[in-house]
């Protein structure tokens, strides 16, 4: 995994809750047994008309967002299918940052397996965000979202901020346990 | 201190706790399917990891499959590769398999507990967010993404944050257990509690009207934890949980011991606390339908189909999601749920898939005729469900009233095979998401137990099933 570093993107506004991994990519693209190529296909059936053409109404299709880094959401961002195709297709397009109030739990998990940093930020800040019209920049070493007026904080769970930093292999880490692992399995051993 | 029951399974599988608040737990089963698993296999060739405990890994085929005659080939070739790649990882990797030509073939979520896989006070992990289905046993599952599939199968472990616990008291007796079903329950308390209620939570789900559920009748329960938003959903077992899963071919050797064991310790204790709670009564609980495109948009039967703002109770977003909703599902507010028409019926899914779900609906499609209008098919959970089914002539009824009636697999319920609407195609599902395209592109989901759905497809709309005779 890539190592995550500081960003400066304009933020593309999505302005929608309860977005679920169906829509981040339709199912039928899930037959893809790779990790890559899945962001042609991000917001598929939003982003494209039945004929193929791109949707002049979809935020995604705006010229003003086209190498957006950061994406602004809303609440309950991911719900739905476990489906990691979702994290994989948004890092594919280019984001890697989201900011939303609250993220469904599994995609919040995927997110950061794949490098990308899920920030979550409410109320009048989110706001801001949404009514901001330029750059942003997000630091993961200082936990902070730079705008132009204002900087402000983010909270992250200390390890999850450690992984992200370093591009952590977590099995690595865990095969590290393998003593206690294994220790485990001698003691318990009731299912197995 | 007294404990809940998801605190002493969890505390039990703790391999390591780590300043810094995760915990490692150990996986005791991890099912594996086509979709969610390839490129997990991938990363393990590529570091040249090994599967640590193939004896406790299991795979099936249930996403892509076709539901039409087993005997073919499967035409689309992006779903044949998806299917030959699973074969050649269980293969390399020595799990066991039941392929599309097993016996036991089946949604994985139907096949764990009907092969007695899923065992209470177990950890399960399975790449697909309902194996939270398993927790009707008391075990602890949960959906995973790729990455932690092949965290898991290399390490056979899972690194968490300990989820909150939160009390879904049912109290109550259903008036009529025939039309007010477990699917009625579930749905109503996604309406209540919202699509992100559960979030960051193990709901466990007690109550009268949830110990007088029947085991299969529990799993729709606990399937749609997710629906909520939860990370899992959990049942205390009980003599019911342990009378199903006696004898079935994969429980352990010393099956008798343990049930000594769980009745003994696989309970919340009385006093124990938990962090949330929510209290529903069954009393006087009406069959539900979805309107709209998240499983919280929900209503009675008898109801009609809400004005976005007297759903959204001044929430500026659920109002702006209900418009938006009613424009996709092609729905006036004000309209009569038992006006709405349909094209499609669509019974099945991991949520209403067993041999019970297809008994309740044939006491509906009896002796009656699909409604010419509505193409209508059954998909059974799994091969097993298939032939105990056809051994008690359900078959017989069901394609005597022009239901299809097919092979096992997810089908329609996610649209991965050839099994999907057309655009605009209006259905009734016994399945478990009602999100835009979910069942196809352009079509539109009605969330329904399998009665209502029956009941539906006779019709050609929604109907009440309490009015009917033969319940």
């Amino acid at each position: 995994m890539k190592s995550f570093k500081t960003i400066k993107s304009i933020a593309t506004p999505f302005d929608k809750v309860n977005v679920d991994t169906d829509q981040i990519i339709p199912k039928q693209f899930l037959k893809l047994v790779q990790k890559t190529g899945f962001g042609q296909y991000l917001f598929y059936d939003w982003r494209f008309e039945k004929d193929g053409k791109p949707r002049s109404d979809f935020i995604l299709n705006d010229p003003k967002y086209r190498n957006s880094k950061i994406l602004l959401a809303r609440d309950n961002f991911g719900c739905g299918s476990s489906r990691e195709h979702a994290a994989w297709a948004l890092l594919d397009y280019g984001f890697v940052a989201i900011i939303a109030p609250s993220f469904a739990d599994i995609f919040y998990d995927n997110c950061f397996k794949n490098g990308i940093l899920p920030i979550k930020v409410d109320g009048e800040e989110l706001e801001m965000l949404f009514k901001n019209d330029s750059e942003i920049e997000v630091n993961l070493e200082t936990q902070t979202i730079k705008t132009d007026r204002t900087t402000m904080p983010f909270e992250i769970e200390k390890y999850r901020k450690k992984t992200l930093l370093e591009g952590l292999d977590e099995i690595a880490i865990t095969l590290q346990c393998e003593d206690r692992i294994s220790q485990y399995e001698k003691k318990s051993g009731l299912y197995n | 201190m007294p404990k809940t029951l998801f605190e002493k399974i969890w505390e039990s599988h703790l391999v390591a706790e780590e300043k810094d608040g995760r915990s490692l737990l150990y996986v005791d089963r991890h099912l594996v399917h086509e979709v969610t698993s390839p490129q997990a296999f991938d990363g393990l060739r590529m570091n040249r990891r090994k599967v640590r405990r193939p004896d406790l890994t299991f795979a099936t085929m249930d996403h892509n499959v076709p539901t039409s005659d087993r005997s073919l080939p499967i035409v689309d070739q992006i779903s044949a590769k998806q299917i030959q790649v699973l074969e050649r990882n269980c293969k390399e990797f020595g799990i066991t398999l039941f392929d599309i030509h097993s016996p036991n073939q089946g949604i994985v979520h139907v096949i764990g507990p009907e092969l007695g896989i899923t065992l209470p006070g177990n950890t399960i992990v399975c790449g697909d967010s309902h194996t939270s289905t398993h927790g009707a046993f008391g075990a602890l599952a949960f959906g995973i993404g790729t990455s932690d599939v092949e965290h898991v199968l290399a390490t056979q472990c899972i690194w968490m944050d300990m989820p909150k616990t939160f009390e879904i008291k049912v109290d109550g007796k259903r008036k009529n257990p025939h039309a007010i079903t477990a699917k009625d329950i579930i749905l109503s308390i996604i309406r209540e509690i919202g699509t992100a209620g559960g979030v960051g939570t193990v709901m466990e789900y007690r109550g009268e009207a949830i110990t007088d559920l029947t085991m299969e009748q529990r799993m729709t329960i606990c399937n749609m934890s997710i629906e909520a938003g939860a990370r899992a959903g959990l049942i205390a077992p009980d003599e019911k949980t342990f009378q199903y899963l006696k004898g079935r071919r994969h429980i352990p050797k010393n099956y008798d011991e343990l049930v000594d064991f769980w009745r003994e310790n696989l309970s919340t204790d009385g006093g124990a606390h938990f962090e949330k709670s929510f209290t529903l009564n069954v009393n006087s609980m009406a069959p539900q339908v979805s309107w709209g495109t998240n499983p919280a948009m929900t209503t009675d039967v008898t109801g009609t189909v809400p004005f976005p703002e007297e759903y959204a109770k001044g929430n500026p977003d659920e109002e702006k999601a209900a418009i938006k909703a009613l424009q996709y599902m092609d729905l006036k507010p004000g309209t009569p749920m038992t006006d709405i028409s349909l094209d499609r019926v669509f019974i099945g899914s991991c949520t209403n898939s067993r041999l019970e779900d297809l008994i309740e609906a044939s006491r509906v499609i009896k002796g009656k005729k699909v409604s010419p209008k509505v193409r209508a098919m059954i998909v059974p959970g799994s091969q097993l469900v298939k032939r105990q089914a056809e051994e008690i002539g359900l078959d017989k009824i069901f394609k005597e009233a022009n239901f299809e009636w097919r092979e096992s697999g997810c089908s329609m319920c996610l649209g991965m095979n050839p099994d999907i609407l057309a655009r605009g195609e209006r259905c009734a599902s016994t399945s478990n998401r009602n999100f835009e395209g979910r069942q196809g592109a352009g079509g539109r989901t009605h969330l329904v137990s399998p009665i209502m759905a029956a009941a539906a497809a006779i019709e050609g709309h929604f109907v009440d099933v309490r009015e009917l005779d033969m319940i």
